[in-house]
């Protein structure tokens, strides 16, 4: 797929991958075999149907393939972008036993901008049945949960905590992986459906889940995801110049730090960068402070790049962009001068000893490898947990010791009656695709539990 | 919702708005604060709650135009609208049944925060002595209101045009000297004033209540830039605040963090004000 070169884009926040044009995609698609068994779709978290859409683009029916995607995928064009593919639908494709499995990402991608490119939506709004449903989220789980529910005739309402929705699409992947144009035309056709979005709505704050339940709505869906920061616990760590990564994500990509003064909102890059952490989220600091200026930035990872979490997609996009890894790499202490910015990162050097409760190899500390990285900014990011905003104050809603919402696996149902959770709220950080399943099971759930009632 | 019903000016750079919004004033309590974004581009700007009317539906915020953001605040008029208003964020402040008798500090916009707090104490039937201090005269805030809710109201003034000519920590020092017995201290305003006073509290070993006003983005626990710390572990002031154990508090770290952007806010304030001159000379 063509992308925008590595040494141009990491100055700008455009998109990296542009898309496959027609001919291209046609060839890709070709490439299917229409294999009996469809382990692609088993692959796949919402099960689209992925040799049937294959077949209708090697048939240059884009628009069929497009709808034949959303049967099962309410976030075509952003699946296609954020997914793993690697790890679910091509991980198991026949084509790939032997060389590469089909591109079915970049060919679920390809349909859904055909889609937006050539179609105005004809949504017909459902007809209403006049019962009341609460989403509070609008990341991937709430809108997919909504939009189903919205479907199904639920007056449904979302209750989202910033002024702007998306949830992490917006705030924490970034326009050159995710551009926000297609976040805000899919949450404009899901208000095209008759959902409502409440912004600035701080749920166990302004309203809780049981005056929810007062103002008639008759069921709730949490898919509040995992916002909360984890830091290291290590000296030196309040030092100015230390963020976590969601603030500094937050600064550049909801309140628009790239575009300052214009936008009011600083975020202070500084000339060399360490960002702690193995995942997408790191990847993505990463690479938005190599775009925000800065000259060097490392990548400081405890573990090797085989255990890296992040998509071998992005890990090879950020080395493509300059970013330098240093793995097997573990900080010890933040470093500051005598106005208290920081100017220095203490590692040690691990080695990977036996295989620990992740099953991976666990890093052991190498003794006498201390040495200094010379930053001036460090960004951590090492994972987020659930906030526990709702469960703190919604009685009876049962969580695990680490946060997470503790559901009914079949049904998504909380411990509280009519209360269904889903995505990083209920995991912990995980996946859109996986956030978006959840909120489509939540709705079926639901839909259940109120016919029923 | 959202509107400004009323606007006042309470010194040269002190205004108070109280806003219309009636689902925030069923549920906001005293210690707690909302963010406001003035327009589409515009900051998250977090403000304590000044005032709360459940009846009228109202939540009154007092804030100092310091940067550009607070600035543009103060332009907008009775009946315009706060682009967002979020809120109530941030811990409610709980005092114990046994608190008999407590004395309010309050330097310059600090008092806007402490008088909900002071208010509550006054229904409770506990006895509240207040002391409340400015630059100079024009800028003690609150004067009347401090008064009606507290037992005895002490104001210092830098300069002495209004009360007594010093800092609020000399009649702190003064009224332990005498003998006051107070059960807590709550002390709210500029950082070092607060330092200042738990370096006292400190000494008698009285409980000391602070309010901390770090930089934050979401308000909701999400960023972390507001860390504090506390007793040697680190808080999130918009979620565990923003009221601390002053004795804890590590003022010196929260006086650095608040100066982080400092450059930067001047920057867009100078921008800010040179479009205001355009716009100034354009409008004729």
């Amino acid at each position: 797929m063509p992308e925008q070169e590595p040494n141009q884009r990491n100055k700008n926040f455009k998109e990296v991958a542009l898309g496959y044009e027609e001919n291209m995609a046609v060839e890709e698609a070709e490439r299917c075999i229409q294999c009996k068994n469809q382990p692609c779709v088993e692959g796949c978290p919402v099960h689209v149907k992925i040799p049937e859409f294959i077949k209708l683009i090697a048939n240059k029916d884009f628009e069929g393939a497009y709808q034949k995607i959303k049967e099962t995928n309410n976030l075509p064009a952003i699946c296609g972008r954020v997914c793993p593919q690697e790890s679910q639908c091509e991980s198991v494709c026949t084509r790939g036993k032997k060389g590469e499995p089909v591109a079915i990402g970049r060919l679920e991608r390809f349909a859904a901008d055909w889609h937006m490119k050539s179609n105005e939506d004809k949504i017909e709004k459902p007809v209403i049945n006049g019962r009341k449903v609460a989403v509070i989220g609008s990341g991937p789980a709430g809108l997919s949960c909504a939009g189903d529910l919205a479907k199904m005739g639920y007056d449904t309402t979302i209750f989202e905590a910033f002024h702007t929705p998306g949830g992490v699409l917006m705030y924490g992947i970034p326009e050159f992986r995710l551009p926000k144009e297609i976040v805000q035309k899919e949450i404009d056709s899901l208000k095209k459906l008759g959902v409502k979005i409440e912004m600035n709505m701080v749920i166990g704050k302004i309203l809780t889940i049981d005056d929810l339940f007062d103002m008639g709505y008759e069921a709730v869906f949490i898919g509040t995801g995992a916002g909360l920061p984890k830091f290291m616990n290590i000296t030196g760590e309040n030092l100015n110049g230390v963020y976590s990564a969601n603030e500094f994500l937050t600064r550049i990509n909801l309140m628009k730090a790239y575009d300052f003064p214009n936008s009011p909102t600083p975020v202070k890059v500084g000339k060399k960068v360490a960002v702690v952490g193995g995942g997408n989220v790191a990847m993505d600091a990463a690479r938005s402070a190599k775009r925000m200026g800065a000259e060097e930035v490392y990548i400081v990872y405890r573990r090797s790049e085989e255990e890296m979490p992040a998509r071998l997609e992005e890990i090879h996009h950020a080395k493509e962009e300059g970013i330098i890894f240093k793995l097997l790499t573990n900080p010890v202490r933040i470093i500051g001068d005598e106005s208290g910015n920081v100017k220095g990162i203490e590692c040690v050097n691990m080695v990977l000893g036996d295989v620990d409760e992740s099953g991976r190899r666990k890093p052991v500390e190498e003794k006498g490898s201390e040495h200094v990285i010379d930053v001036d900014t460090v960004i951590i990011a090492i994972g987020q947990s659930p906030n526990p905003l709702i469960t703190s104050t919604t009685e009876g809603l049962e969580k695990q010791r680490w946060g997470g919402i503790i559901v009914n696996e079949e049904t998504l149902e909380t411990s509280r009656r009519g209360v269904f959770a889903g995505g990083d709220a209920v995991t912990g950080a995980a996946t859109v695709i996986l956030a978006m399943g959840a909120g489509k099971k939540a709705a079926a759930s639901i839909h259940k539990f109120l016919s029923e009632k | 919702m959202n509107e400004i019903l009323e606007k006042k000016q309470l010194n040269p750079t002190v205004k108070l708005m109280v806003i219309n919004a009636p689902l925030m004033a069923k549920k906001a309590k005293p210690g707690q604060f909302v963010i406001v974004r003035v327009d589409e581009k515009g900051e998250r700007i977090p403000l304590t709650i000044a005032d709360y009317d459940r009846e009228k539906g109202t939540i009154t915020i007092i804030f100092q135009e310091v940067g550009m953001s607070t600035k543009k605040l103060g332009t907008l008029n009775v009946d315009d609208r706060l682009h967002d208003f979020v809120g109530p964020l941030g811990k409610p402040v709980e005092f114990s049944k046994d608190t008999k008798r407590v004395l309010a500090i309050g330097g310059g916009v600090g008092v806007a925060p402490l008088y909900p707090k002071v208010k509550m104490l006054n229904e409770m039937k506990v006895s509240v002595d207040s002391i409340i201090g400015g630059r100079s005269a024009e800028y003690v805030i609150l004067e009347d209101e401090m008064g009606k809710v507290s037992e005895n109201l002490y104001i210092t003034t830098d300069d002495g045009t209004k009360g007594r000519k010093g800092f609020v920590t000399d009649v702190l020092k003064e009224l332990i000297e005498k003998g006051n017995k107070y059960d807590e201290v709550i002390a709210i305003g500029p950082l070092i004033m607060m330092k200042m006073v738990c370096n006292i509290t400190k000494e008698y070993n009285i409980p000391t209540m602070v309010s901390m006003n770090p930089i934050m983005v979401d308000g909701t626990g999400m960023c972390g830039g507001c860390r504090v710390t506390v007793g040697g572990e680190t808080k999130f002031a918009c979620v565990d605040g923003p009221a601390f154990d002053g004795l804890k508090v590590d003022f010196d770290e929260a006086m650095r963090r608040q100066n982080m952007y400092k450059d930067m806010e001047k920057k867009v304030l100078e921008n800010y004000e040179h479009e205001c001159k355009l716009g100034g000379i354009l409008n004729g």
